[in-house]
């Protein structure tokens, strides 16, 4: 019963990894994987010695950084604040909206922020130039300057409320006895979220940064495609994913894409078991 | 209740004022496409159009129902959904329910067979290669097969299987009835929570899937609604939409038409069509997907 799923997952999952293959190879689109001849490193050396390389790697590191600088503690300040709220009615809301943009798709949100940001008559500018912070309209889309905060915005947007549910569940799992002590001990509200409630929830902050950092070279895919669809944002948009995708596929260029990628994979996945060591250390073993 | 001192009471306003904030910035964006989807498209290009449809109008959506390549897009959306769910959470619900008998010789070694494709990947490229040596490029299946198998969603059902007491299956083997039988008759019924869960999730990720369409397909009748919506978003294919609504309408309906109708108005009334079958489904699966995630991040 098994065996056809196992076949499956060998075709569709294990084939593809044989695929990579491809990297070490000038990969023909007659030949296959199979019969393309071998060429070593070359594609390796092409991609470490091209301009874009170093732009890349930038926009890559700077914008994961970015995102978890921002990203991660986000939905954690954000449970913090429900779990204060005492009409229930007011905190099932408040949450129910927040999860909302999660279970849409980037596309849409991608339309929301360019529709928003629009030159012409988008909400923010309307708004900027009613309160005299601006007299012309800015096309915040086509600025490099702003595109990382767009982007790390946008993100925290969709993800915080869906992200906040696991870190809600754990602050519902705290004893509420030692509330009450320390009230008691006459502790203010503010004293008893960082006395108790940022403790008692520390296991799982941690683990979720272990795993955020694990994947720290995935910057973004569907986001960047997206959001940077001018092509003056290039500069500062470019990642190892979105790169690939782009040599790849719109260049055809098969065999160099592969290699880059294969580059990001072999590094990630050194990252994700230095974070698994890291885990194991702290006590708080992942699994 | 305990009591609140001073500072307590000041800590409460700001987080109720930085929570309606919070509430307010997620819905805005939703409100205000409504909003323009509903205005006409001419009266929207002046301005000023935030809370409330200035010249109100239905213009909008009916150039979009008549259009027939978004109405061909959302049934291709929505065939999609149905057939990728029901059978991606069949075949995962299938293995999982074999690699959780203990008769199964080796099924360790196939569990790490299957875990090991959660940290490796042969990546886009190999991928897309692979998909098109098969010749499944342009085909309705190359959006529903390749995501077959969820090895993440097939752990959290059979984690759940494991759990359910053993004679239930025993019983209904000692009666005669195949694994295919007790997995469909006796298991998936009683894995109601963590079936609905998964459903969910997998018919989410197919209805806002359009990157592998974008790169799978090119036949115009097998596009997606998100993967036209992205199409429409970054070109100009909206004039030539509007064109082609012309055929549908009555002259002078059409002269009218045109005037009122504008790209943005178009993009925001496409982008609604696109959200509502999420945003009507959502709030009442709302307290299955918590739960999900939940069971999700404790088995990791």
């Amino acid at each position: 019963m098994v065996v056809p799923a196992l076949i499956f997952i060998l075709i569709f999952s294990y084939l593809p990894m044989y695929g990579v293959l491809m990297a070490f190879q000038d990969y023909q689109l007659f030949g296959g994987f199979f019969n393309s001849p071998w060429v070593g490193l070359k594609h390796f050396e092409a991609f470490f010695n091209s301009p874009d390389f170093w732009t890349v790697m930038r926009n890559t590191i700077v914008i994961s950084l970015l995102k978890l600088l921002f990203g991660f503690p986000a939905p954690i300040l954000l449970a913090l604040m429900l779990n204060e709220v005492r009409q229930m009615m007011f905190k099932r809301i408040i949450q129910t909206v927040s999860y909302l943009p999660h279970f849409l798709s980037w596309v849409i949100v991608g339309g929301f922020v360019g529709s928003m940001l629009s030159t012409d008559n988008g909400s923010v500018n309307m708004l900027l130039m009613s309160l005299n912070l601006t007299t012309e309209p800015i096309s915040f889309l086509s600025v490099p300057e702003y595109f990382w905060g767009i982007l790390v915005a946008t993100g925290v947007w969709k993800e915080i409320g869906f992200a906040a549910i696991v870190y809600l569940a754990a602050i519902a799992g705290i004893d509420p006895h030692l509330y009450e002590a320390a009230s008691i001990d006459g502790a203010s509200r503010f004293k008893q979220i960082q006395l108790i409630t940022l403790p008692c929830i520390r296991p799982v902050i941690i683990i979720f940064m272990i795993l955020a950092v694990g994947n720290i070279l995935n910057a973004g895919f569907e986001d960047i495609l997206i959001l940077a669809t001018n092509p003056i944002l290039r500069d500062v948009s470019d990642v190892i994913d979105t790169y690939v995708y782009r040599m790849g596929i719109l260049n055809s260029r098969f065999s160099y894409a592969a290699a880059a990628g294969l580059f990001k994979a072999v590094i990630s996945v050194s990252l994700l078991a230095i974070a698994n060591k890291a885990a194991r250390k702290m006590g708080s073993s992942l699994w | 209740m305990m009591k609140l001192t001073r500072s307590d009471k000041v800590l409460q306003v700001l987080i109720y004022i930085l929570l309606l904030l919070l509430g307010f910035v997620t819905l805005y964006p939703f409100w205000n496409s409504l909003v323009i989807s509903f205005n006409t498209g001419a009266d929207t290009a002046f301005g000023g159009i935030t809370f409330w449809p200035r010249s109100p109008t239905l213009d909008n959506y009916e150039v979009v129902f008549h259009d027939s390549r978004i109405g061909q897009a959302f049934l291709v959306s929505v065939l999609r959904t149905v057939v990728g769910t029901v059978l991606s959470v069949l075949f995962t619900a299938i293995l999982a329910y074999g690699l959780s008998r203990q008769e199964l010789l080796g099924r360790r070694y196939y569990m790490v067979f299957c875990v090991i494709t959660m940290y490796f990947s042969g990546g886009l490229i190999p991928t897309f290669l692979l998909l098109r040596e098969f010749g499944m490029m342009d085909t309705f299946w190359v959006l529903v097969i390749p995501g077959l198998i969820s090895v993440y969603n097939m752990i959290i059902f059979r984690t759940f299987f494991l759990g359910l007491p053993a004679g239930l299956a025993e019983s209904a083997r000692i009666d005669g009835c195949n694994h295919i039988g007790v997995l469909l008759r006796i298991v998936l019924p009683i894995s109601g929570p963590v079936v609905a869960t998964l459903a969910l999730f997998t018919a989410v990720w197919h209805w806002n899937d359009w990157f592998s369409a974008s790169i799978y397909i090119n036949d115009p009748k097998l596009i997606p609604i998100q993967t036209l919506l992205k199409q429409i978003l970054n070109s100009n294919i909206v004039t030539d939409q509007l064109q082609s609504i012309g055929m549908n309408a009555a002259a002078q309906d059409r002269q009218a038409m045109m005037k009122s109708v504008t790209t943005k108005s178009l993009i925001m009334a496409t982008t609604m069509v696109a959200t509502l079958p999420i945003i009507m489904v959502y709030p009442f699966l709302q307290k299955y997907f918590v739960k999900g995630v939940l069971i999700g991040s404790l088995k990791e």
